[in-house]
């Protein structure tokens, strides 16, 4: 009786000092079950102590996905006839919800460690050398499908505005609030798209119009829709799902 | 021969045993949240025998518990052909004791008088589960992995189909728990066996 009471008094003191209650609420629900009774034996006796060791293995997972990353390692590309249809749309809202960017006042914006720090506007964007792929869009929840993107080279882009290819980190910004970051050699590989074009056709609102950060590479939650700002930099951006949780390199 | 006196799974095996139940515990419960964001088949798990809450705190500990199952399963494999004994306990593994073995087992007369050596059903039953789990660890990897194991992920049939071997191979590590754990309760000293190693 008198354990129970002291364990309870801990947890409570334990959840005190943690800093943010949206931090707090996740904790709590992914601690629940077994947690405290599969971790009894260890050194892990209270819900903060788990939340350190799984952020800290998550961490330590992102090196180790970094240094398993082959930059010349290409995801598979696959036929027409393979596109999912319809393309399912994924989003931390319903489709009522999508941000209606005007493309004719859109300015792309660009900072942090870069030679040339001019907005884009669409028109500029689309004169720049397009392509496109179909690759399958891998989903966080497991399910996956595959489409046809089209548009820029990240790597041809991030060139054109003399980036600081050396740096840690790309960051986004996008209409809806959404944000991320990714790593630069993930930014510079071959398959890293800026898009503006989904099936052939102008991205529509639904997919991230004016333009999404196409990457086979990567999960589908780090491919950015509607993006109105990137920046460069040597400091940890974090994102919205990634500060919720989600492992951040997120490779496959 | 007393077995009494005589140890016959070395400290390190129980270890690897223990180690490995509570990861794999870990594992599939962790896994049956993660199923469940997405099932592949017309049912999910109850939320209360999953573990994580969310997608995002199943996921920290499906990818934490990996490296549990992951270096405690190279120690056991290593220390298990380096010390002889996978040779020695699973092998040979004739047919012919197969088939006596299992029928007198269905009918209750099968002999545990010796458990310094396991009978061909056993020995069947324990490759069986090791060759499970290096399938969940394989298959895992492609899920996880696609376009960094291109081999793996063709061997898999890509990587929709990589899900649905990860799900049938812990659909089996799962029913052999079930057999594994109701054979223990049928003769319990084996339970003593894998605690105190005699």
């Amino acid at each position: 009786m008198k354990k129970h009471l002291d364990k309870a008094i801990i947890i409570r003191e334990a959840l005190k000092e943690l800093p943010s209650p949206a931090r707090r609420l996740f904790m709590k629900r992914a601690v629940t079950l077994g947690g405290l009774s599969l971790l009894s034996g260890c050194t892990v006796t209270d819900e903060a102590s788990a939340e350190r060791m799984l952020v800290k293995i998550s961490r330590l997972n992102d090196d180790f996905q970094a240094w398993l990353f082959d930059p010349n390692k290409l995801a598979p590309t696959y036929p027409e006839s393979m596109i999912t249809k319809p393309f399912p749309f994924n989003a931390y809202y319903e489709r009522d919800k999508v941000p209606l960017v005007d493309g004719d006042d859109y300015v792309l914006e660009v900072s942090g460690l870069v030679a040339d720090k001019h907005s884009w506007s669409l028109d500029e964007l689309y004169r720049l050398p397009q392509t496109d792929q179909i690759t399958r869009h891998i989903c966080v929840e497991g399910w996956s499908a595959i489409g046809k993107w089209g548009g820029v080279t990240f790597s041809t882009f991030l060139k054109r505005i003399g980036a600081d290819l050396t740096a840690k980190y790309v960051g986004f910004k996008c209409a809806d609030d959404y944000y991320t970051s990714i790593d630069m050699p993930t930014a510079l590989h071959a398959q890293t798209l800026l898009t503006f074009t989904y099936d052939g056709k102008t991205l529509p609102p639904e997919y991230g119009y004016p333009m999404k950060l196409r990457m086979p590479t990567k999960l589908g939650f780090k491919n950015p829709k509607h993006i109105v700002a990137l920046f460069v930099t040597n400091t940890y951006p974090g994102g919205y799902w990634e500060d919720k949780g989600y492992n951040w390199f997120s490779g496959v | 021969m007393n077995q009494n006196h005589k140890t016959i799974h070395p400290l390190w095996l129980r270890l690897n045993h223990w180690i490995n139940l509570v990861a794999l515990v870990i594992m599939v419960l962790s896994g049956w949240r993660i199923y469940n964001a997405s099932p592949i088949f017309a049912f999910s798990f109850p939320k209360q025998i999953t573990l994580g809450g969310w997608l995002g705190g199943a996921l920290l500990w499906h990818f934490a518990a990996m490296w549990l199952v992951f270096f405690n399963g190279v120690m056991y494999l290593s220390l298990n052909i380096v010390s002889g004994r996978f040779k020695t306990r699973f092998f040979p593994l004739r047919m012919r004791d197969l088939v006596s073995d299992f029928l007198s087992a269905l009918k209750g007369t099968l002999s545990h008088d010796t458990l310094a050596e396991y009978n061909a059903v056993q020995k069947l039953a324990y490759l069986f589960v090791i060759a499970d789990v290096i399938l969940l660890v394989l298959s895992g990897l492609v899920v996880w992995k696609s376009v960094q194991f291109p081999l793996l992920r063709e061997l898999m049939g890509d990587y929709d189909n990589a899900r649905i071997v990860h799900f049938c191979a812990m659909a089996a590590l799962v029913a052999f728990t079930a057999v594994h754990v109701a054979m223990v309760a049928l003769v319990p000293k084996t339970l003593i066996l894998m605690i105190r190693g005699r």
